[in-house]
């Protein structure tokens, strides 16, 4: 790309922070907003947790400023409550983790990375995020629709989802917000494969670059059965068509305008096929948030790169057939449960071999524990637990038991929660000083770390042993079961955690608004790393870098004993320490 | 209903059919084998992070154990898979939910759910189901039953209620009016989706007698969470007489609206 395409001409304020075409501008949209839908997310489900811990007492303070459809008498209703469940998990996986982990870390990073002076399709990367805002706005302005938002859950099986209020504006929002993630990802490959910077061969290219290389073939392939789904399930609630409602259906004692023929595990089917890739979604750009930073902080070169990246693109791959694991019981074909049984077991020996590679990073290194390191290595042991925990509801004869219990609750919050979460934390902490050119306060960061680390357990801990005592989960009240009963003071141990949480919360939010105007200045390259985003300004200028960089070497070259620094960057010459 | 808490505790529950001690079996080696895999791992790191801290003249080894060596984990991790795979989850499973059992010989029951209770019919002495038809459901009569078929004349209907007999086998055919369903009895270890338009076969061998209870474990609604009947499990006179008690109460309640009508 030559200057004049990324020139310095001056835009004015509309062009430069809203409307931006720049990559950098755009990621760090994607960041606010996301940051501030997690908030919102996880405001929903402290509401939820109070009702679960205390079923019937009215909500303190919160409660009288609900609307008395949704909570009468300041107690949240089962109507409302179901629309915090479903909302919650949507708003936390489409509108949170999936934008923050791609639509900001990637937009931001990726392309300084591989030496890239922006995305390939600039306009149409806007346009990624100016069709995610909307239609992230839609599914918040839900709840104020008459009806209120979604009920059914963020899986919304018909025939519920399709006989149930609100669910229509969550299927609209879910047009935008896929169409978005379609714009990003196919913008992601053209830019890995055709913008990297002379030099910067495949078999060069960060972790991170491999993991959201990966994630945006995912998104790409997994995200339109979704959206044609989702179009399928509107008709059927505005034209009554039949694609998921079976014939002779009676609702309430009342026979059903929907003449029959579809068949609601359709849905299931599609809904899966999409939503199992995205948990990868989920995790692997997280993954490669680990990986860069165990690799600056241990000081030397990762263990098993080829490993890794080849596990991460197995992973990818094994991840289209893995979907109906989630529907063993579901009425689908109990022999086909068998095939998937097996892809499942299969597809967890690469994850085991990605954690096993960044354990193996540790052996030998020097080993630094700044807040963005402590993040990562408390990713390695919390997602291990998520991982674990998938064993018994990946084998179909545990699943029997355990399926739609609180321990598959307890088990991909610790994949997407201790693990996913913790690991974009992490991120934050390690690419603040490249975003605004200052550190987050340390003191602050290392108070967050260890409140927040502490009360997820607190949260997720409890729920593998009521899941144990089989209790379901979307339950608006879990004592109207007798056999939830022993179980329920683990409930108010997860709803303080819960409150704890957002309690610690708060430093974070207050360092990273203060630090962007009043954290201590740093230069360009603060946790003297090697990979291309460290070897420009901070934050770089439109454009990137000065002079196209020429990579050389592969990109975790930390103490080469014949360099004179223990860092040797993948653009620099190699020199020899003076005697 | 309070007795039944002698069930629960701070672990799985009570077992109380066939497949419980095999699931229980299950459950129980893969949670010690995750508690080993999670402590070694975890001596290991914390080895890893004490030894390797950084500190004064402290230096960076560069050099790297084998790939084949860092493949151990994976291929012990897999090799564990295979053999649950083989010797446990494929026979299991299909004792469980593929080869379902003769109709002959089994308590056969049809449990109909809807938003948000629970219906069950028992054949009657004939042993056979009598005709339904969707415009014959009223409150009186959840599934429908046609009154001039014979076979449906001793048919039972319970609502949120049912019971079967200690060791016989029950063969449930499952259906849902509504939306998806879910039957979920704990201390039976039992699950099955209930799908609209669907009939599928549920079956279980109940071993101990005692009350348990059946749930809803898909969300189904607003009152997901009380949709719930309860279970009792008793010796085949107990269950014989309490057919017969449904029975004689169901031609009470018939009384009456005929009665309503001719005044």
């Amino acid at each position: 790309m030559s200057e004049h395409a990324h020139g310095h001409e001056e835009h004015s304020f509309w062009r430069t922070y809203v409307f931006s075409v720049d990559h950098k501008v755009i990621g760090l949209q994607y960041l606010i907003t996301s940051l501030l839908f997690l908030l919102f997310g996880f405001t929903l489900v402290l509401l939820m947790r109070w009702q679960l811990a205390f079923p019937g007492q009215p909500l303190p303070l919160l409660g009288r400023l609900l609307s008395p459809e949704a909570a009468p008498g300041g107690v949240i209703g089962p109507m409302f409550y179901n629309q915090l469940g479903a909302m919650h998990g949507t708003i936390m996986v489409f509108l949170g983790i999936v934008p923050l982990a791609v639509g900001a870390f990637g937009n931001y990073v990726m392309p300084l990375q591989i030496g890239a002076p922006d995305m390939a399709f600039p306009r149409m990367n806007m346009m990624s995020y100016w069709v995610y805002l909307p239609g992230g706005l839609l599914m918040l302005l839900s709840f104020l629709l008459p009806g209120g938002a979604a009920q059914s859950g963020w899986t919304s099986y018909p025939p519920l989802s399709v006989i149930n209020p609100g669910q229509t504006m969550w299927l609209v929002s879910m047009v935008f917000l896929i169409t978005s993630s379609l714009l990003g990802s196919l913008n992601f490959i053209v830019t890995i494969l055709n913008m990297r910077a002379p030099g910067m061969t495949l078999g060069r290219m960060p972790v991170f670059v491999w993991a959201q290389f990966v994630t945006a073939f995912l998104l790409l392939l997994a995200f339109p059965p979704l959206e044609a789904a989702s179009i399928l399930q509107l008709m059927d609630r505005v034209f009554h068509t039949s694609f998921y409602m079976p014939a002779g259906l009676v609702i309430g004692g009342q026979t059903t305008p929907w003449t029959g023929g579809g068949q609601s595990l359709l849905w299931q089917h599609l809904f899966w096929f999409l939503a199992h890739p995205e948990v990868y979604v989920l995790v692997l750009p997280p993954m490669g948030i680990v990986a860069e930073i165990i690799a600056v902080n241990t000081r030397k070169p990762l263990f098993g790169y080829k490993e890794l990246v080849g596990s991460m693109a197995f992973i990818g791959v094994m991840s289209f057939v893995v979907w109906a694991h989630h529907m063993f019981l579901s009425g689908m074909s109990t022999t086909l449960s068998n095939f998937f049984l097996v892809t499942t077991m299969i597809i967890s020996v690469p994850s085991v071999a990605v954690l096993t590679c960044l354990i193996l990073s540790l052996k030998g290194a020097s080993i630094r524990f700044t807040t963005p390191m402590l993040f990562a290595l408390a990713f390695l042991p919390l997602f291990g637990i998520g991982g674990l925990t998938g064993l018994p509801l990946g084998l179909t004869v545990t699943d029997i038991y355990l399926h739609d219990t609180y321990y598959v609750i307890g088990h991909f919050h610790y994949v997407v929660v201790t693990g996913s979460l913790i690991a974009l934390f992490a991120g934050t902490y390690h690419w603040f000083p490249k975003w605004f050119g200052r550190k987050l306060d340390d003191r602050l960061g290392k108070i967050h770390f260890w409140g927040t680390t502490v009360a997820m357990n607190g949260i997720f801990l409890p729920m593998f042993i009521i899941g144990m005592q089989g209790q379901s989960r979307r339950l608006y009240d879990p004592t109207a079961h007798l056999h939830n009963l022993v179980g329920q003071p683990m409930h108010v141990v997860s709803t303080v955690s819960a409150f704890v949480l957002l309690i610690f919360q708060l430093p974070f939010i207050y360092n990273f608004f203060n630090s962007i105007f009043n954290g201590e200045k740093v230069d360009s390259n603060p946790w003297k790393a090697t990979t291309l985003e460290w070897q420009c300004p901070s934050p770089p200028p439109h454009g990137n870098f000065a002079s196209v960089p020429r990579v050389h070497r592969g990109p975790y070259e930390y103490s080469d004993p014949a360099h004179k620094d223990d860092w040797l960057p993948q653009d620099a010459e190699k020199a020899v320490a003076p005697v | 209903m309070v007795k039944a808490l002698e069930n629960y505790g701070w672990f799985l529950p009570v077992q109380a059919s066939d497949f419980a001690a095999d699931i229980d079996r299950g459950l129980i080696i893969i949670h010690w084998a995750m508690a080993l895999i999670f402590v070694l791992w975890g001596i290991f790191f914390v080895y890893l992070l004490v030894r390797y801290r950084h500190r004064d003249g402290h230096k960076v080894e560069r050099s790297h154990m084998s790939l084949a060596v860092s493949m151990t984990p994976d291929v012990a991790v897999l090799g564990f898979e295979i053999l649950l795979i083989a010797v446990y989850a494929v026979p299991s499973w299909s004792r469980m939910k593929i080869t379902v059992p003769p109709a002959e010989g089994a308590v056969q029951v049809e449990l109909m759910a809807e938003q948000f209770n629970w219906s069950a019919r028992y054949p009657g002495k004939d042993g056979k189901f009598g005709r339904t038809a969707p415009d014959q459901v009223d409150f009186t009569n959840p599934f429908g039953i046609v009154a001039e078929d014979p076979a449906g004349a001793d048919d039972v209907v319970a609502v949120n209620e049912m019971r079967f007999p200690v060791d016989e086998t029950v063969l449930v055919k499952l259906t849902s009016k509504d939306v998806i369903h879910s039957f979920f009895i704990p201390e039976f270890r039992v699950k099955q989706d209930a799908v609209p338009g669907m009939a599928l076969p549920v079956w279980f061998k109940p071993n101990r007698v005692g009350e348990y209870e059946l749930t809803c474990a898909q969300l189904c609604g607003v009152g997901h969470a009380i949709m719930r009947a309860d279970v009792k499990v008793e010796d085949r006179a107990s269950f014989d007489a309490w057919l017969a008690s449904k029975k004689a109460a169901e031609h009470a309640d018939a009384a009456t609206p005929a009665a309503v009508e001719q005044w």
